[in-house]
């Protein structure tokens, strides 16, 4: 019966529950001096999240210290919540990570005194927290680096919807000039946009170039088709341009017919018929010829 | 035959996709194919990988380098959909129980040098390719 009191009042949670206050004291101290950046985060939610954290540590460490159990769900949604806006706010792995470290200190001196007359009971309890801790901590790094993979995916598809763009070459010529990869959803947002500007200039001729789109297969075939089909509704002829030999072999075995569909080898091949097609034909100047010669 | 290197990789993301055109044209540049044959087998590839990830529901890619007596690159695409209950039909051109062109079976077939389906309705589907140097 003894015996078991005892073990109440040194489990974690009643540990933290007592001392709450001069841990938490204790541990912000410690932030300051390690890793605490208070040019990105206010001293107030930091205090927030130190005080939940202790409360969702000392409610789930009653079940066992596997913090993939059930009981360590919310923490771990903590945890994750916390990495993503760290993530964002331009925080270091280490710095990240360090929010569940740097509490080390303050729940030993908790729990050295806890213990005072009984340094076996000690020993195994520090043991336990410092597993505990360090697989919190561990789950925080990765937590950290999914979240920066997650933006840094999300900046590159970002990028390559800005590096479509349809450019006008001429009154009533436009050109798309398509780079990277062309089987997603993006796909349909570029070729849209190609028939938007098709009728917001009153263009007649659009030259679509697949210079550097490395790979032509049925999916981004039949995208190019569409679009070109489209177009044609809106009373605009498509070029593809940029049909290099190796992409022009590929297109046959593959069956795909594009023999309704004007192509050329280069843009400025594509240009030039689209000037052609247009009515306007090309000059060259007697000055410019002398100065040549 | 000799296997020199054999590695698999996941067909489970429209992402996965862009990942096996970039191991293909890898391990093809690096056997020093030409670009021609570089383009042929990435778009093969290309369109086995979305026949894993679309009618298959997911699965994987082995990527076989083989070496001696002869140098070329062999690609497992293999699920656990489906499958495929008419192979003859699913190669036919223009067939389709989708929304494609309904060319990529017989496409990637024209594309490469040896090409073989195993499938059973219920249990998936394997096709394997081979690119000769
Ligand atoms: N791995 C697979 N599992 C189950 N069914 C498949 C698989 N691969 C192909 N098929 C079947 O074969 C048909 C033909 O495939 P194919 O790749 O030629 O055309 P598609 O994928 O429908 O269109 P696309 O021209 O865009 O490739 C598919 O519509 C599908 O019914
Ligand atoms: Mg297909």
């Amino acid at each position: 019966m003894a015996t078991t009191t005892v073990n109440q009042n040194a489990s974690l949670a009643s540990i933290i529950e007592r001392r709450r206050e001069s841990i938490l004291a204790e541990w912000l101290r410690e932030m300051s001096g390690a890793t605490r950046r208070s040019d990105l985060m206010k001293e107030s939610e930091l205090q927030g999240q130190c005080g939940q954290f202790l409360d969702l540590l000392a409610r789930a460490s009653g079940t066992g210290t596997n913090v993939q159990a059930a009981a360590y769900e919310p923490l771990r949604e903590m945890l994750l919540d916390i990495s993503r806006v760290r993530v964002q706010k331009g925080f270091t792995p280490r710095e990240t990570a360090m929010f569940v470290f740097s509490i080390k200190r303050p729940l030993f001196t908790a729990i050295r005194e806890a213990h005072g007359k009984d340094p076996v009971a000690m020993a195994e309890q520090m043991w336990s927290t410092t597993e505990l801790l360090d697989s919190l901590g561990l789950y925080t790094t990765e937590a950290y680096l999914k979240s920066r993979e997650e933006v840094i995916r999300r900046q590159q598809e970002d990028m390559l919807e800005l590096s479509t763009p349809v450019v006008k070459l001429w009154e009533g010529i436009l050109a798309l000039p398509l780079i990277g990869t062309l089987d997603s959803a993006r796909t349909q947002v570029v070729m849209e946009s190609l028939l938007e500007a098709i009728v917001q200039t009153n263009s007649r001729v659009a030259i679509i170039d697949i210079t550097g789109v490395p790979t032509v297969d049925t999916v981004v075939a039949q995208h190019l088709l569409k679009t070109v089909t489209a177009a044609r509704l809106m009373g605009a002829d498509c070029i593809i341009s940029g049909v290099r030999p190796q992409i022009a072999q590929t297109i046959v075995h593959l069956g795909i017919n594009l023999l309704d569909v004007t192509t050329k080898a280069t843009l400025s091949d594509a240009f030039g018929l689209a000037m052609h097609r247009s009515g306007f034909s090309f000059i060259r100047s007697d000055k410019k010829e002398k100065r040549d010669n | 035959m000799a296997v020199v290197s054999s590695e698999a990789t996941a067909v489970a993301t429209e992402s996965d996709i862009v990942t096996v055109r970039r191991l293909v044209r890898e391990a093809s540049a690096k056997l020093g194919f030409s670009l021609v044959d570089q383009t042929k087998v990435v778009t093969a590839a290309s369109e086995l990988a979305r026949n894993t990830l679309i009618h298959g529901k997911g699965g994987e890619m082995e990527l076989i380098t083989l070496n001696g007596p002869r140098v070329g690159l062999r690609l497992k695409f293999h699920d656990h959909g489906p499958g495929i209950r008419d192979i003859q039909l699913a190669l036919r051109d223009g067939f389709t129980t989708g929304s494609g062109l309904g060319l990529g079976l017989g496409g990637a077939k024209r594309l490469v040098n040896e090409f073989e389906i195993n499938s059973q309705p219920g249990e998936g589907t394997t096709v394997t390719v081979t690119r000769w140097k």
